[in-house]
């Protein structure tokens, strides 16, 4: 059966077909579509495989570690930075070993798309000691899915494989299985020798994973997803790897004169990149995100060949890959083209028209307009948006849940007002425990928690913490006097203003919820909820 | 046969629904596809596009090269030009003509037309008063594939066969709206 598929949903169809039992994730660009088609599939409901969304990246990969640990199949999808909110579980993964077989996908973020940082995950899998693949295609993508949770099964180990958004968000044609194949059943193999991380097993454990290296290099060397391809001039030879390899191909429609070695599974295979140092004068690596190949290759010692790459410039340091820089160093001319036109002027993103958020800008700023030395910090969501004009109020944003943490600490060095602004996911996500800190120290800091009852900017996803966030503020030992809840909308922007200026001049920790709907969740509800009323 | 298409427009203006009739057309005929956008933050309010390549042979990278694309099809006027230096010298710009004006510096719209008529083969539409005025105020970005059909090289019917197989769930009314913008595209262009 062929389906036009994203790349993301060729990876949640593979795990489908593959016999899955769980899903779990936070929604993060480019990874968020895998689970929302598991989430819409009538095979996953059928089978009543997990796919709710989790409060973080730690708890989903927790919880399918849990699930492994029983002897069942269990994916975790995220971002690139999200791999850094798991990577006390992953890493530890590696050193528990696995179950049921268990497939970490990481889908990285060259050029910044929609991320803070273009960090390389492929560095983790080496960094924990596990296999890495990264698929060229979709139908790779697609295929890969089955195999890795074969590998994870025969090895006891995570697998982790790491796409880009150029491929997670791209759609191509992908061959799907007619059927997908079964669950597995529970099972209690799991032995507490493997699983219980105290020094005394960990240590054996250390020793038997860092013994099991040569193997997975030799099963890269001889796996089919690292073709070595022969070619005539041995004065150059390519190495490609993931998405790089379509770039490569696209510059020699006829076939490419010079060996290729294709690179999809990691460790580095380093039998088949000898060959080819051995073979060619000059070495040139295409790799999409940092020169974790390149670096490699090149490694201390002089070698027979000169290796050329991002490091030496023939390709660009930062950013994405694309056609246009391996024709360049390659020393394709382009053909003709038109110049840029200079009248262009760029669009950046903006809030929507209508959105809560606006509203909670338009009090802050015009309370903060009394308090010239005032500073914000921002988090991660739509709302980082206010950095922008027309608002420009946030001075901060740099990982989830840093707003709380970042004025605690400001205002702990003396700063004052220190105002934190976080969204009702980021702050299940990872507002809680820098709130517990806050309050604990009875830090003098005003929290904004803008409250859109959703996940927006990933695309409307379910919100952990909703109807919850004034019990949690409570629970965590929050005073009620110093928790407002308002509704940002301009008619209420005295009452709103009031609240900011009063919490600021307590000195304690105060939190303001101003509570809205999303107007783009709000618009789907609305057209659901029409839909409905005409069946 | 293969056609490497632009398509561009601001967040929210419909381009990946005329991207979805082109897959579908072209999966029908079984040619190869490749179609790569971007999600997230692009959406809120900012310029989107999508590099959708259809080929009768396999296709390998997902992003079309400088100077290789042959048709942008563009829901704004500068969002054409964004993407001139990937338009091939003898490839096509169908844009519609109505700015989108959501930032304060955006460019006198002359400007904007002016430097649309230096591209050799250009095609600007006010696509939006086609809509109105022929009763189908939803299809504007259907109006704007009508009229890049013949520059993409797949065949009109197809594209109708398309558009019935993925509005068909939304209703007969929408399907019709659909066809019938899709019609008054291929009448504008001429």
């Amino acid at each position: 059966m062929k389906k036009l598929l994203l790349g993301d949903e060729a990876i949640a169809q593979g795990a489908i077909d593959a016999g899955l039992s769980g899903v779990y994730a936070y929604p993060g660009t480019p990874s968020t579509e895998i689970t929302e088609y598991i989430q819409d599939s009538p095979v996953a409901k059928e089978r009543n495989i997990h796919r709710r969304w989790s409060t973080n990246e730690k708890t989903a990969m927790e919880a399918a570690l849990g699930m492994s640990y029983m002897g069942k199949r269990a994916l975790v999808c995220m971002k690139h930075v999200g791999l850094n909110v798991c990577a006390d579980p992953f890493v530890n993964s590696g050193m528990t070993g696995t179950n049921g077989g268990l497939v970490v996908l990481v889908a990285d973020d060259p050029s910044m798309h929609s991320s803070q940082d273009e960090q390389d995950s492929r560095f983790y899998g080496k960094f924990a000691m596990v296999p890495t693949l990264e698929p060229s295609n979709q139908q790779e993508a697609y295929d890969m899915m089955q195999e890795a949770f074969d590998l994870s099964e025969q090895l006891h180990l995570p697998i982790l494989m790491r796409v880009t958004t150029r491929m997670a968000h791209s759609r191509a044609v992908v061959q799907i299985k007619e059927e997908s194949r079964p669950q597995n059943e529970l099972n209690y193999n799991a032995q507490a020798s493997n699983w219980v991380l105290l020094p005394a097993f960990a240590r054996k454990r250390n020793d038997i994973v860092t013994a099991q290296q040569p193997l997975l290099e030799q099963m890269a060397v001889d796996s089919k997803y690292n073709q070595y391809i022969d070619g005539k001039d041995h004065k150059l030879g390519i190495i490609a790897s993931g998405i790089a390899f379509n770039y490569l191909m696209e510059c020699y429609p006829d076939g490419c004169p010079y060996p290729v070695l294709k690179i999809s599974q990691y460790p580095i295979p380093k039998k088949l990149i000898r060959r080819m140092t051995d073979d060619c004068e000059f070495v040139l690596v295409a790799e999409e995100g940092q020169p974790f190949i390149e670096d490699q290759v090149r490694g201390v010692m002089p070698g027979n060949a000169v290796i050329k790459g991002r490091l030496t410039g023939e390709l660009p340091r930062t950013g994405e890959l694309n056609p246009d820089f391996l024709k360049k160093a390659l020393g394709i001319a382009n053909g003709e083209s038109y110049a840029p036109c200079e009248d262009v002027t760029p669009r950046p993103p903006a809030l929507c028209q209508g959105c809560g958020h606006r509203d909670v800008y338009t009090a802050l700023n015009e309370v903060l307009r009394e308090y010239p030395n005032a500073r914000v910090f921002g988090d991660i969501g739509c709302y980082t948006l206010g950095f922008l004009p027309p608002y420009k109020a946030i001075h901060s944003c740099v990982d989830m849940g840093a707003s709380i943490t970042m004025a605690k600490g400001a205002s702990d060095a003396g700063q004052w007002p220190a105002v934190a602004i976080i969204g009702d996911s980021t702050f299940t996500h990872s507002g809680m425990t820098g709130l517990l800190d806050a309050i604990n120290e009875n830090a003098d800091i005003t929290v904004i928690i803008s409250d859109n009852l959703t996940t927006a900017m990933t695309g409307g996803q379910d919100s952990a913490g909703t109807n919850k966030f004034e019990a949690i503020c409570k629970g965590l030992g929050l005073s009620e006097d110093h928790l407002k809840v308002v509704n940002p909308i301009p008619k209420n922007m005295p009452e709103i203003t009031a609240a900011i200026r009063e919490e600021i001049n307590y000195h304690g920790v105060s939190v303001i919820i101003p509570r809205r709907e999303c107007m783009q969740t709000l618009q789907r509800h609305l057209k659901q909820k029409k839909a409905a009323e005409k069946k | 046969m293969k056609t490497d298409i632009i398509l561009c427009g601001v967040g929210g203006q419909g381009i990946l629904s005329i991207a979805t009739i082109i897959g579908e057309a072209a999966m029908k005929e079984n040619l190869y596809i490749k179609q790569a956008e971007v999600h997230g933050m692009s959406q809120r309010g900012g310029d989107v596009q999508s590099n959708l390549r259809i080929s009768s042979n396999p296709i390998a990278s997902d992003l079309i090269p400088l100077g290789g694309a042959d048709v942008i099809i563009s829901m704004e006027p500068m969002e054409a030009l964004r993407y001139l230096p990937f338009l091939s010298k003898d490839g096509w710009i169908i844009t519609s003509s109505a700015p989108f004006v959501n930032i304060p510096n955006y460019p006198d719209i002359e400007t904007i037309k002016a430097d649309l008529n230096k591209v050799k083969n250009v095609i600007v539409l006010d696509i939006e008063q086609a809509a109105k005025d022929n009763g189908v105020p939803r299809s504007a970005n259907v109006i704007l594939l009508g009229a890049a059909q013949k520059a993409l090289g797949i065949e009109y019917d197809k594209l109708e066969d398309a558009i019935r197989r993925v509005f068909g769930r939304k209703g007969e009314a929408i399907v019709e709206a659909n066809i019938k913008a899709l019609a008054i595209g291929r009448e504008a262009q001429k």
